[in-house]
């Protein structure tokens, strides 16, 4: 009869010992995807600036500020990990060409709002990149953890589901230098 | 084989702990001697702990403070060191910690220390002299080195090694001063005169060591932590090379802090005494000689 009460106890410890770690791993994965959300939201606000800065100085190159305005609202408005991903990686590579187009004009990256913006930008760059290297890592725990057993019945029994990665751009993945603009 | 940073992380945690150990166990049996030579029973045992708690909890809560003020840093201006709140907060989002506090410390050295009880209330200092020869590359190696510092707790860990080493040479000075001028009345009660011999042959013994001891487990401690602050920063940025250009740097730098300390010298990124640009492992040094520590980040498997 004890030993029965004791088997009780210790199944039930053991349940809510489970039930709360993964509690704290989906917030955990919760917070990553807020803070990579910051940091697109942070980007997303400052690319108009920038390219009103280099439009003074380089009014005819519109197919990229056009192409810039385009991806940025894209990106702006995706719903999943996976699609918000897709759109900004294609909108970083549109930021290096605008940023590469800047090079030829030796007076805009003499200008000090300019040389501010791509300071900013870059660290915006890096912090979407590291936040999206900080996601990816307990998004993997989280999911490792919920196929586990015994916490993978836990898991089952509250659904608690796989989450998604937030995908790095393929030439990124090898190497990591951070964006330079 | 190459070792990964798993490998390299887990070997250090061993290795500390073995030490944290050993170095506790010295403490208590030099306690104990102490305690038995000068009679103080019962008493004396629960005085002696509630002093170490009590000596950590004051030191622990107060390490930020004091070192921040002990070396001159101001507060950095958001505005006018943009790039460096910049990286500060990148790295703190790839650790996954809150931003510390930013601090500048006006020194033509390159250096840069970390402080904080935990990753909530920590702060980092980086020298003008840094500030100077680093790029934004290698400056995110040299941040992601004190971030590293700051979320393995080593402020912490190093806090109570000081003030487990403090408490050894605090003991050793007591036993020798209440041994040859005050332990009198001892010697006149007592039978067992041989045991009372040894004890007092173990204490003097140990008394001797003791400093030295102190000093060699420090510095051991000390040089695991910086291996492994190497390795995680390496692991936060995922950019071993950043951080291998700025040790270079320091390396080739060869200016001293001058308001660096040996209490707080386990702080820094590169020992302030410009000891670690030798070659050799010095036993005292608490810092590895960067050549070596280049060469380690040169061969991890990220």
């Amino acid at each position: 009869m004890i030993i029965l009460l004791i088997l009780i106890i210790v199944l039930v410890v053991a349940f809510i010992a489970i039930y709360n770690g993964l509690v704290v791993k989906r917030t955990r994965v919760e917070n990553g995807w807020a803070q990579i959300d910051v940091q697109l939201k942070r980007r997303y606000d400052l690319i108009p600036n920038l390219v009103e800065t280099v439009k003074g100085y380089a009014a005819h190159e519109k197919e990229v500020f056009e192409k810039v305005a385009e991806l940025r609202s894209r990106a702006m408005g995706a719903t999943s990990p996976k699609e918000s991903a897709e759109a900004n990686n294609i909108l970083t590579a549109t930021l290096k060409s605008l940023f590469a187009v800047a090079e030829n004009y030796p007076q805009l990256k003499a200008n000090e709002n300019f040389l501010k913006l791509q300071e900013e930008l870059t660290a915006t760059e890096n912090k979407i990149s590291f936040a999206r290297q900080f996601y990816n890592d307990v998004v993997m725990d989280y999911n490792a953890t919920i196929q586990k057993f015994p916490q993978t019945i836990v898991a089952s029994m509250f659904s608690f589901k796989s989450r998604e990665f937030f995908e790095a751009p393929a030439e990124e993945r090898e190497t990591v230098p951070k964006v330079k603009f | 084989m190459r070792p990964t940073l798993y490998d390299l992380i887990s070997k250090n945690k061993r290795k500390t702990f073995l030490f944290i150990i050993v170095t506790s166990l010295f403490l208590g049996a030099l306690g104990y001697v102490v305690i038995r030579i000068l009679d103080w029973g019962t008493v004396g045992y629960i005085g002696f702990a509630f002093f170490i708690i009590i000596y950590n909890v004051v030191l622990y809560y107060n390490s930020d403070k004091i070192a921040i003020s002990a070396t001159g840093s101001v507060p950095a201006d958001p505005d006018e060191f943009r790039m460096l709140h910049n990286v500060v907060e990148e790295v703190s989002i790839a650790a996954g910690i809150p931003k510390p506090k930013v601090y500048i410390t006006p020194s033509p050295g390159p250096n840069a220390f970390a402080t904080g009880r935990n990753p909530q209330k920590a702060s980092l200092a980086v020298t003008t002299g840094l500030l100077e020869i680093m790029n934004r590359q290698e400056l995110q190696g040299v941040i992601a080195h004190e971030i590293a510092h700051i979320r393995n707790y080593d402020i912490l860990l190093m806090t109570v090694v000081a003030a487990i080493g403090g408490l050894i040479i605090l003991l050793r000075d007591f036993f020798l001063y209440s041994t040859f001028w005050g332990g009198r009345r001892r010697s006149s009660r007592k039978s067992g005169g041989q045991a009372a011999l040894i004890l007092l042959v173990v204490g003097l013994i140990l008394a001797i060591i003791a400093p030295l001891f102190v000093a060699l487990i420090r510095a051991a401690i000390s040089r695991q932590r910086e291996y492994l602050a190497d390795a995680s920063g390496a692991y936060i940025t995922r950019y071993p090379q950043g951080l291998a250009q700025a040790l270079a740097k320091l390396r080739d730098a060869h200016k001293p802090l001058k308001r660096a300390s040996q209490s707080n010298a386990h702080l820094f990124i590169a020992s302030p005494f410009g000891k670690d640009r030798t070659n050799a492992v010095g036993l005292f040094s608490t810092h590895p000689p960067l050549d070596l520590r280049i060469e380690r980040l040169n061969k991890l498997v990220i």
